[in-house]
């Protein structure tokens, strides 16, 4: 079973994010368990998502506390809080963000690290607004290309299925995120 | 049709799938998602139905009643302070012997205000005459929504499914959808035995003297005693179509076992797990999952607890000044085991108000139960930080 979590700030799309990934990952043929971090969300506050993947019915039903991997929407939230708590050395944390993965030296003694600018294909797709971006499709677009799981052709049907508006665009944010991620750091956690 | 969906929308394509004709329902967190997804569909023609939107919940329920007496298959859905506020009209339904179906979605009652997860909700409502059904995942959310109408039809009496908030409620995971068709063939159309019918008038709610008041509440009970066996009946047919089976009561891994969790929800598949894992070590431990909450599946419990060393009650709820109501229940349904086979039971007290139940959670419970001769108390408050 692999474990992930996911940070953002309420209004980026954290939850559809989630849910993007377990409509496509079970599309590829994995079992998947998708759900928020159970609160009252308010635009702009930190809010967590889990995702589990495995071959077999996952029964595991409580918080994610020690994830294989991160995926992180907002980079100030690293900062913020503490968003390393409990990943497991040489996991993935995928950053929306400018910098390249270099630029966390920190992160890279123990972790890979991935970095996507998907606020600015956002931004350039016309999702949200331009202080407010909604970056769940181009990061699930960036998550395709750095994990390997899911394909393209798996993105795409899962935004048909669950984005209720501007499909093409999103899609165009996952392929644009697709291609533009970049990677740093060994990959060195092994999944039970 | 296979699909990712919460456990809310799971409850939404079961009462799509059995065809129903009235639902009326009125708003609250975490239930909202069901009948948000049901006004669409009847708003886009998928679903034919009526949806009569109400004030209050109390209101949702004598709605329902009403279209119920009329012959209708009606539904609803609700929470916590949702239910509490219905339950003048839970009695109304149960006595009337109305089969509407309604979805709890468990959530802790306020104060101190909240919206998570535990079971006090629906269980402040045993003594009402409803059916309770706990379901674990949302697959069982699904087949079991689609069950409950059946159910109820058959033995005239109203029932209650129930899922755990957010960890069911909010949570994604793959349904088998059943098609159409099959779902049809399993629940044709609801035929009233007595109906509300202007052609042919009676009187419904009528006074009733002390000789016959008696007699209505002794019906009921057989109805209920009757659920049990058109239950097993119910799940014989819906295995024949989909190839699924709950149970009333469901033994995991017990062969063998001295020790015996019994839990219901979302906590049985964590426990699930945390039995997997200690078995592999060598463990005879094991796990019985109470799905059914009334009728009490009485014999079921004895056959299964009966002559084993330990028992275990996991209870996401409490019954203030006794204890864990699962555990309090089963305490009475074994009082008729020979003493020599009946088991040491340790009542827990855990999760109360959405409290995560994690691996760790439950192991400490399991090493508390081998490590004492007997329980301190009959209540065994997990986790309490003072």
């Amino acid at each position: 079973m692999r474990e992930l979590r996911i940070h953002g700030r309420g209004g980026q799309g954290s939850v559809i994010a989630s849910k993007l990934l377990a409509v496509a990952l079970f599309r590829e043929g994995e079992w998947v368990q998708s759900f928020p971090a159970f609160g009252v969300e308010r635009r702009g506050a930190p809010v967590t998502a889990f995702l589990r993947l495995d071959d077999d019915p996952i029964r595991l039903r409580c918080e994610i506390t020690e994830p294989d991997d991160l995926i992180v929407l907002d980079p100030t939230l690293i900062d913020a809080i503490d968003v390393t708590a409990g990943l497991k050395r040489g996991g993935t944390i995928l950053i929306n963000t400018e910098k390249a993965p270099e630029e966390y030296p920190g992160l890279l003694e123990r972790f890979r690290v991935a970095t996507i600018d998907a606020s600015g294909i956002a931004i350039r797709h016309g999702l949200g607004t331009k202080t407010q971006p909604i970056v769940n499709t181009a990061i699930v677009g960036a998550f395709a290309a750095e994990f390997g799981l899911i394909s393209l052709e798996s993105v795409k049907a899962a935004i048909e299925d669950e984005v209720p508006a501007k499909r093409e665009a999103n899609y165009a944010a996952a392929v644009e995120a697709h291609g533009a991620v970049r990677s740093a750091g060994p990959r060195e956690v092994s999944h039970v | 049709m296979k699909k990712v969906m919460i456990g809310n929308h799971a409850v939404s394509w079961g009462v799509l799938r059995s065809r129903v004709e009235v639902i009326s329902a009125y708003p609250i967190t975490p239930q909202t998602q069901i009948v948000e997804a049901l006004s669409d569909m009847v708003a886009d023609g998928s679903l034919p139905a009526q949806y009569i939107k109400v004030e209050s919940e109390h209101s949702a329920m004598a709605a329902c009643i009403g279209a119920s007496i009329a012959g209708t298959r009606t539904f609803t859905a609700t929470s916590a302070q949702g239910l509490a506020l219905m339950h003048e009209m839970l009695h109304w339904a149960a006595g009337g012997r109305l089969p509407v179906v309604m979805a709890d979605v468990n959530r802790a009652m306020a104060p101190g205000w909240t919206i998570w997860t535990d079971q006090n909700d629906s269980l402040s409502q045993r003594d009402t005459g409803w059916i309770q059904l706990y379901c674990e995942t949302n697959q069982e959310v699904f087949d079991t929504t689609v069950q409950a109408f059946k159910l109820a039809e058959a033995v005239n009496l109203p029932v209650m499914l129930v899922l755990d908030a957010f960890f069911l409620s909010h949570t994604s995971e793959p349904v088998d959808v059943t098609e159409q068709e099959d779902v049809d063939r399993f629940l044709p159309r609801r035929e009233a035995t007595f109906k509300m019918d202007t052609s042919d008038p009676h009187a419904f709610g009528a006074l009733v003297r002390p000789d016959a008041y008696t007699e209505m509440r002794w019906h009921q009970q057989e109805a209920m005693r009757e659920a049990r066996d058109v239950f097993r009946e119910v799940e014989d047919e819906w295995e024949a179509i989909t190839g699924r089976r709950y149970g009333a009561v469901e033994a995991y891994r017990a062969d063998d076992a001295d020790l015996l969790l019994v839990t219901s929800g979302t906590i049985t598949s964590t426990a699930r797990h945390v039995v997997d894992q200690r078995r592999a070590a060598g463990e005879k431990l094991g796990l019985v999952k109470v799905k059914m909450f009334r009728p009490f599946p009485t014999d079921e419990l004895r056959g299964l607890l009966g002559g084993v060393n330990r028992v275990a009650v996991l209870d996401r709820n409490v019954s203030p000044g006794r204890g864990g109501i699962f555990a309090e229940e089963i305490r009475a349904a074994l009082y008729d085991v020979p003493p020599d086979d009946r088991p040491i039971l340790f009542g827990y007290v855990l999760g109360l108000g959405g409290r995560d139940v994690t691996p760790a959670v439950i192991n400490d419970i399991i090493d508390n139960t081998r490590s004492k001769a007997s329980p301190e108390r009959e209540d065994l408050w997990v986790g309490v930080e003072l």
